[in-house]
């Protein structure tokens, strides 16, 4: 098993909280895992990223190879696009349809879906409405987490032990609301399969 | 033993405490930060006593862990690359002093600039000051290696270098702990002038410093951190420092490996290993990740010797960090890049904060600067250095910790009257109350903002040194009440804020203005806490 994983989105956004999510279902599974952020100056409302690699095998680099990984899950969706040259040829996109604004020049909303409806394999989704659907808009990371678990090998069960440890202090009513996303996320990803 | 998922830094926090250490000095800097913060946050360091505040500076940090060496017990300092510049006094001469307790020099270099003014390489400073070097390939070697580093500092009686990089500081991955040792009992230097650095105390100190090197080398050979691996393609060997090593490594998941390879990871070089590489192999390529100093050596100022590869010569690019495609490419791998990033993706730069401080500060500068025209704000290392993107564009100037005040003295004395200095309440604190004593000492019709957002916040809100000091400080260094000035940054007084500006512009001496109000991110988490807190209570 080996899963290469672009995290993406804006400084603020939560993509370390899915990391978090994701890394600690890796760990039940006893995978490899290596997992690169970034910290500084770039997190002040610009373009973040992380690198996700999980393997039964030994991991080398930090880095994920340029056009080696199988999955891009972002936040945002121009942030999506921003790490296609990293993506392989069958990989997979997994993004929030909500643009995050704070640049004078951000493009139509309309022309990024379009382009990202011309790579082979993506999953769209708004986000923040279901978010919302679940009872906070905040919990918009973990809508997007749950789109993209059918495309991770790990076990969902993992995942959803993953978000009640890592939300567990913030009390029962935000863990279950996290649960409530993933699933969510999930079903709407499968839908589209 | 059960792993424990660390970041690179945190690995090192972790075998500093887990490797007896008695105490951590540092001032903030990316991707240095969070081994104090690891320190300050654990449980088991705090039940032990382990001293972990943050530092006025890089400077006094190396010194008052060169301190803690003198007394016996063992320390650590860490630090970005450019603030081993700032300590780079105390760090030079105490390769000289030695060490007594072990003492580790933890040096976060930032190749790629991706939160810096410079990539250069630590590794120079530790050859430089005659210090060995440990240059960890991945997290666990990280954690290993300070572990180690405090013995090899005891056992050689020397400060030893820990130089890491963005990557490995930064990536998290599983960790496998050592059982923890105790701290060292107090204990004073066999010889109490060992530490005085007179002259001819000095000179004998140098020399044995000198004829520490050849031990030294044959540590790096002991070790076992620097291995030669035996390969039978002898077209081409490869020198693989630090992450090099595993940039290369990724290039052969489930495939083999040809070439020959020497595992770098520990200075002085093991130049019998060296040898034998270059002696067995038509060429060599030396993959580093920072300045191609091994490169340059081998190949000497003539390069008459074997072929040596690497980013002098264009295998490699010759800046920015390295990657497993730039390192693939150079061991003669193909590279297929995923698909181009589309017109449309527009850069997003980072930018200040919805409700920051700095931003009405700046606002009020820019308006009243209009009647002099732009280009005369010198301005510092933090998050205020945004200032220079649109949509503020207030500044001119960012070159290192303090250097605003001192630039604006400088451009004063040229004529640039009057000439701006815009300088956060850390980076004061860190280097600047020496530049606003020259000022004062010399006059000069110099406006200086010390924007006061009561914390270091580009590198995550750590505590300042500066926190309810910095009104005494400048009253203290001289400058008079009548032009000392604290406003509070907020819209609604724009008015007035930028009339006290325009006030003290056309002042034709020192003048202080204090923009102060706290940063909006670490307000946002005290009020969280405190939310917490109130939850928890009822």
């Amino acid at each position: 098993m080996k899963k290469d994983i672009i995290l993406a989105g804006v400084g603020g956004q939560g993509i370390l909280s899915i990391a978090a999510c994701i890394g600690m279902a890796a760990l039940e599974e006893s995978l490899h895992l290596k997992q690169a952020e970034v910290h500084g100056m770039s997190q002040r409302g610009g373009a973040v990223h992380s690198n996700l690699r999980l393997s039964s095998e030994p991991i080398a680099s930090d880095l994920i190879p340029e056009g080696k990984a199988d999955i891009i899950i972002a936040v945002e969706p121009m942030e999506s696009l921003r790490y296609l040259p990293m993506l392989n040829k069958n990989g997979w996109i997994i993004t929030s349809s909500n643009p995050f604004i704070n640049i004078k020049d951000y493009p139509e909303i309309e022309q990024l879906i379009q382009e990202i409806q011309k790579q082979p394999q993506y999953i769209t989704l708004d986000a923040n409405a279901m978010a919302k659907d679940c009872g906070n808009i905040r919990a918009a990371n973990m809508i997007v987490l749950g789109a993209a678990t059918p495309f991770l090998d790990l076990k969902l069960s993992n995942i959803e032990n993953a978000v009640k440890a890592i939300f567990g202090s913030k009390g029962s009513d935000i863990v279950e609301l996290n649960l409530n996303a993933v699933k969510a996320g999930r079903d709407h990803a499968l839908k589209q399969l | 033993m059960q792993k424990l998922l660390l970041l690179g830094d945190e690995a090192i926090a972790q075998a500093a405490i887990d490797g007896g250490m008695s105490g951590i000095y540092a001032y903030p800097g990316t991707p240095s930060t969070e081994i104090m913060e690891y320190i300050q946050a654990s449980k088991t360091a705090k039940e032990n006593n382990i001293r972990a505040m943050w530092s006025a500076n890089e400077k006094t940090a190396m010194e008052s862990a060169l301190g803690m060496s003198y007394a016996g017990k063992r320390a650590m300092v860490c630090m970005k690359h450019v603030g081993l510049n700032v300590a780079a006094d105390a760090f030079v001469n105490s390769a000289i002093t030695g060490a007594n307790g072990g003492l580790v020099v933890v040096a976060a270099d930032d190749p790629s600039m991706h939160s810096s003014q410079n990539e250069q390489d630590s590794r120079f400073y530790g050859k430089f000051a005659f210090i060995p070097i440990l240059e960890p390939s991945n997290q666990q070697e990280a954690y290993d290696m300070t572990r180690y580093a405090f013995e090899l500092s005891e056992k050689m009686r020397i400060p030893v270098m820990l130089r890491i990089t963005t990557r490995l500081a930064h990536s998290r991955t599983g960790i496998v702990r050592g059982e923890q040792i105790k701290q060292n009992e107090i204990s004073l230097p066999d010889n109490l002038r060992q530490f005085v650095l007179l002259p001819a105390i000095a000179r004998k100190q140098y020399r044995e410093l000198l004829g520490k090197q050849q031990q030294l080398e044959a540590a790096s050979v002991e070790s076992g951190y620097n291995r030669l691996i035996e390969g039978t393609d002898k077209s081409v060997g490869i020198i693989a420092c630090g992450l090099g090593f595993n940039y290369l490594m990724e290039n052969f998941v489930g495939g083999t490996l040809k070439n020959p390879v020497l595992k770098i990871s520990q200075y002085p070089l093991p130049l019998d290993m060296v040898n034998e590489l270059y002696e067995s192999c038509d060429s060599l390529l030396v993959l580093e990740d920072g300045y191609p100093i091994i490169e340059e050596q081998l190949r000497g100022m003539l390069n008459k010797g074997k072929t040596i590869k690497g980013r002098l010569d264009g295998t490699l690019p010759r800046d920015g960090e390295l990657d497993p495609v730039n390192v693939g490419v150079a061991i003669g791998k193909t590279h297929e890049s995923g698909e181009a990033i589309p017109a449309l993706v527009k850069n997003r730069p980072p930018q200040l904060c919805d409700g920051c401080s700095h931003t009405d500060a700046f606002l009020a500068l820019n308006e009243a600067l209009l009647e002099y025209g732009r280009g005369r704000v010198f301005s510092d290392i933090g998050c205020y250095t945004l200032s220079a993107l649109e949509p503020l564009e207030s500044i001119n100037s960012c070159v290192d910790m303090g250097a605003s005040i001192t630039m604006a003295i400088g451009a004063a004395d040229a004529g640039l009257v009057p000439a701006v200095a815009a300088i956060g309440d850390s980076t004061f604190t860190h280097s600047g109350m020496t530049g606003l004593l020259d000022a004062v000492n010399n006059n000069s019709p110099i406006t200086i903002l010390i924007l006061d957002n009561s914390t270091t916040g580009m590198t995550g809100g750590q505590t300042s040194s500066a926190y309810g000091k910095i009104d005494d400080i400048v009253r203290g260094i001289g400058v008079p009440e009548a032009h000392i000035h604290v406003l509070k940054p907020l819209r609604k007084y724009h008015e007035e804020n930028t009339a006290i500006i325009r006030q003290e512009l056309a002042y034709q001496g020192v003048s202080v203005i204090i923009p102060r109000r706290e940063c909006i991110q670490t307000l946002k988490r005290k009020m969280r806490q405190k939310a917490k807190a109130k939850a928890l209570n009822i």
